[in-house]
């Protein structure tokens, strides 16, 4: 293979790494006023890197970098949805970090080198590629955490970030290289064939199942290794908290099921069972945690565990069913999520944080059109039809009774029975209680525009799910199965 | 077909849009214009619901004005829309009752105004949904909807203590209807792959399996009715929410529930529905005659209807699960009376708390000699609740009680108490509030009702009382659809 032939498949994120490193030097030049000119050299790159991506997409499954690199449907769906959700990121947050002394060259740089580090995530297909992906994403965001210098909160986030993110690398790299003791490859494919084949020191693989799973968790934010989650989505500025709650689920999903279904199809009996244990324990104390909280960061810090809790009930049920409605619960949780930290962006101001429930009483009085937007955003983050989100449940639901655990899927919708109960308590401030304070709202026409196709989006695609489900369902079944 | 545009999808979609063309006129500024919108909305949504009348087909069971078009070709979802005779009658119920709560609201709410009239438009267009939907996934999508506004309703324009209410109303029929959704989708996994309710209903399941079925279908549809001992949301929410609320929950929101056991547990679980046809009946008579003790009691006029309105649904499931003409058609004719009778008296109870901002009994007292017109009309829906003969009531109890007769003397008996516990709680508390001497000043400054409000009671009692003489319009509809569920249900359903 010719140098050209193994860059094609990476061509985005080739250029994306050109234009990451021109926008650090550009950057130098503009002056702190006129950051907005780097702000839409960004947004163009962003653009620049969708282009490319659908420019070189192929029907076919590439490998490339001998067989470290894959380029697959499954790789391009969700690369183009995490540059969607990158920009949306960056337009909700403009006016929050200007407004906070923020809106700096080093914020959109470090966001474009997360971004880079979870296509890496998503398009590895060797434990080198993923674990540089992985490395690349944590310290951009361990770096943004901490960019608020003089908060307490922020720097007391972002160092625990630092030390259980670093501790859980450690764990995955522990159980990557007993894998390898115990395969002799770190190239998924290799891996995958070689347990099928019999491996002779079984005890060594079980161990290094245990590392990577309790590895993946950690990075996933599902109970047992939680405790990192509330903590950082508290402490950190709100636009960090948006980005490390969205786009990052993305490639924690490819990560995921590259690592179990393509690298160890054949333990599936192994860590399906571990997986319900994460899965039940995430539901039930996320969604029991959410309630006590009154800061609504912390309150969408538990929904998150709940949420990737529910999704690893898909990864459980496997099948194109099963990885498919995993893929399509967790693009349907970024776009909600996106939505709901913007929510709290639009009604921070300068010098305050719109950060704890009480901010959001009275919302309809204050605003009849954002109330509505974050009801719907509520509702589907409760499941409730006609939104997106009871989709993305009843897809999972759906894997689950498939495969005959009825009796997970009972539990399953017995915990977002709880779970609706506190989502229904921010509708409730929103519109039955009164306001306590008669701020008014200043939105940007740009954040505006955006919260209005977020909050319309959720209740269109659950008028009209099927395109997005179909998409999720093909891509996975020609990245997982088809090869 | 309306102007080229299908009967049924108008029916659901024209109050809906509507409702959204209220929501715009923004606040209370326009507060007029609201009303006015809201009103020619419900009235055409009224309008549109005729065409189902009158080109009704009485001979045949069969769904009419089939609608079927693709929405999740994934999941084999379809857009699939169609009415018999039994859901046929409750979208005209409905669509009546939006216009009464549009007219009943018009004055009384002064605060977002916009906002409550859209509510009720948007739920009326979804609940026609309710009873059209003829896909399993989209009526649960129209029956989850369905709890947004009425959340909103309660918790915006209630009571004092409506937050709790409205949490507790939502909560629990979430419940039920996530229950629902996991046996939805069990037997979507069992009938090879369809969502349709026709094709749940002609497949065979497992005794143990249907009994499973049949409890999560229980859990949904018991909620709603509400059916002892899952009742308890009922009283709070109707204390709390605002007169419409209140007629919307008694008069529509109920009848949902006993719809869902006529179109899915009884025919899709026949054998389980058979098996545990003593539980239902004992639940049903329990709420017939505790219930009816314990709105005796009551204090509070709208918790007194409330109890009544659990007491008078017990009939309908009483009726359901006896399994012959008698008690079925009984059963839907009681639901359709009972609408009309249970709203009614709400609307009454609004009028006077309108005036005097009490629910209380003790405060009232002589309202007869300051409102002769009101107490005239309070005096026939009191009567009506009582199942007077004449009026509307009286057909559905006496049919069901035909019915039960024939199954088991004892079970008719307990039920008949209502006609006496019926009559001492309606018309005792008629009596403490209208008659005897002007109790208070508050009484004394009562004035009577005004046009709007009599054309209000006026178009009720019409129904009241033409249903009770001449049942007989209603009674057709349903017969051949009833006759079918009746076939479907005898038929076991167990594989052989």
């Amino acid at each position: 293979m010719n140098l050209l032939a193994n860059l094609l498949p990476a061509a985005a994120e080739v250029f994306l790494l050109v234009m990451v490193c021109a926008i650090l030097i550009v950057d130098l030049m503009v002056t702190s006023r006129s950051k907005i000119f780097t702000y839409m050299l960004v947004q163009f790159t962003l653009l620049g890197c969708s282009l490319i991506t659908v420019g070189t997409h192929t029907s076919q499954v590439v490998h490339a970098f001998n067989g470290m690199y894959v380029d697959d449907l499954m790789s391009d769906v969700l690369k183009m949805i995490s540059y969607l959700g990158m920009s949306m990121v960056l337009v909700y947050s403009r006016q929050y970090l200007m407004l906070r002394g923020l809106f700096t060259g080093e914020f959109m740089v470090l966001a474009l080198f997360s971004l880079l580090g979870m296509n890496v995530m998503i398009s590895a297909n060797h434990f080198l590629t993923l674990y540089l992906g992985l490395e690349l994403l944590s310290l951009s965001l361990y770096a943004m955490v901490a960019l608020q210098r003089d908060s307490a909160v922020a720097t007391e986030a972002a160092m625990k970030y630092f030390v259980l993110g670093a501790l859980a690398s450690g764990l995955l790299l522990y159980g990557m290289s007993m894998l390898y003791g115990a395969t002799g490859s770190l190239e998924l494919g290799v891996i995958s064939n070689a347990i099928a084949a019999g491996v002779h020191n079984k005890l060594l693989l079980t161990f290094g199942l245990v590392f990577i799973l309790s590895g993946l968790a950690f990075k996933l934010g599902v109970v047992p290794f939680h405790m990192w989650v509330p903590d950082v989505y508290h402490g950190s500025p709100t636009a960090v908290t948006m980005l490390i709650g969205s786009v990052p689920k993305l490639a924690a999903f490819a990560f995921t099921v590259r690592i179990l279904v393509e690298g160890m199809q054949s333990l599936v009996h192994d860590w399906s069972g571990m997986l319900i244990i994460l899965a039940v324990a995430s539901m039930a104390l996320g969604n029991l945690s959410a309630i006590a909280q009154t800061n609504i960061k912390r309150m969408f810090a538990y929904s998150t565990i709940t949420h990737m809790g529910f999704m690893l009930l898909g990864l459980i049920s496997g099948g194109i069913e099963g990885y498919g409605s995993a893929m399509f619960y967790t693009v349907v949780y970024m776009m909600m999520s996106l939505g709901a930290f913007g929510m709290i962006m639009l009604l921070s101001r300068a010098g305050f944080e719109a950060d704890t429930l009480n901010d959001f009483k009275g919302l309809n009085q204050r605003s009849p059109w954002l109330a509505f937007m974050m009801m719907l955003l509520m509702l589907s983050m409760a499941g409730i039809p006609p939104t997106v989100g009871f989709y993305a449940k009843f897809s999972v639901l759906n894997a689950i009774i498939q495969t005959g655990h009825t009796p997970l899927a009972i539990i399953a919708v017995l915990f977002s029975l709880i779970g609706a109960f506190y989502y229904l308590r921010v509708i409730k401030l929103m519109y039955f209680d009164a306001p306590e304070s008669h701020a008014p709202i200043s939105m940007g026409s740009d954040t505006g525009l955006l919260i209005s196709i977020n909050g319309l989006g959720v209740l269109f695609l659950g008028l009209a799910p099927s395109t997005l489900m179909s998409i999720c369902a093909v891509s996975v079944q020609q990245s997982l199965l088809l090869h | 077909m309306i102007f080229g545009l299908p009967v049924i999808s108008v029916t659901i979609w024209l109050p809906i849009v509507f409702g959204i063309l209220v929501l715009a006129t923004g606040d209370d500024k326009n507060a007029r214009l609201a009303r006015i919108l809201a009103l020619v909305g419900s009235v055409l949504g009224l309008l549109v619901t005729l065409p189902l009348y009158i080109g009704f087909d009485k001979t045949t069971s069969n769904m009419q004005f089939v609608e079927m078009h693709d929405w999740i070709a994934r999941f084999n979802i379809h857009y699939h829309l169609g009415v018999d005779g039994i859901s046929m009658l409750f979208i005209l119920l409905n669509s009546f009752f939006t216009v009464i709560v549009v007219l009943a609201g018009w004055k009384v709410i002064e605060k977002r105004v916009a906002q409550y009239m859209a509510a009720f438009l948007v739920m009326s267009g979804i609940v026609n949904g309710v009873f059209a939907a003829l896909d399993s996934i989209l009526f649960y999508v129209f029956w989850e909807a369905m709890l947004i506004p009425m959340f909103i309703i309660i918790g915006i324009w209630g009571g004092p203590n409506r937050i709790y209410a409205t949490m507790k109303f939502f909560l629990y029929t979430l419940l039920g209807s996530l229950l629902m959704l996991v046996a939805l989708i069990y037997m979507y996994n069992i009938s090879g792959g369809s969502f349709e309710i026709i094709d749940f209903q002609h497949m065979m399941i497992p005794m143990s399996a249907q009994l499973l079925i049949f409890i999560a279908f229980f859990f949904a549809f018991a909620v709603k009715v509400p059916m002892f001992p899952v009742h308890t949301w009922l009283p709070d929410a109707h204390v709390e929410a605002p007169t419409g609320g209140s007629v919307v929950l008694a008069a529509i929101m109920l009848k949902v529930g006993a719809y869902g056991f006529l179109r899915f547990s009884m025919p899709i679980t026949p054998d389980a529905s058979h098996k545990l046809a003593g539980v239902m009946i004992a639940l049903s008579l329990i709420a017939i005659v505790y219930i009816g003790l314990v709105a005796l009691m009551q204090a509070d006029m709208k918790k007194l209807v409330a109890y009544s309105s659990i007491s008078h649904m017990g009939f309908v499931t009483l009726g359901l699960f006896i399994f012959n003409a008698y008690g079925m058609e009984g059963a839907i004719l009681q639901m359709i009376s009972h609408a009309f009778v249970a709203g009614a008296l709400f609307l009454c109870i609004g009028v006077l708390y309108d005036r005097v901002h009490s629910r209380k009994i003790a405060d009232y007292g002589g309202v007869a000699n300051k409102m002769p017109v009101f107490a005239a009309f309070f005096m026939l829906f009191a009567m009506a609740n009582s199942g007077l003969p004449g009026t509307s009531a009286f057909v559905g109890e006496f049919m069901v009680l035909m019915g039960t007769i024939k199954i088991n003397f004892w079970f008719a008996f307990a039920a008949a108490t209502t006609l006496i516990f019926g009559a001492a709680y309606t018309l005792w508390m008629y009596k403490r509030v209208i008659f005897g001497a002007v109790a208070n000043h508050h009484v004394e400054e009562l004035t009577d009702i005004n046009a709007r409000e009599i054309l209000i009671m006026a178009m009720l009692a019409v129904f009241v009382l033409g249903m009770g003489i001449y049942p007989l319009p209603f009674a057709e509809i349903l017969h051949v659809s009833v006759n079918d569920l009746l076939l479907h249900v005898a038929h076991s359903k167990l594989p052989i």
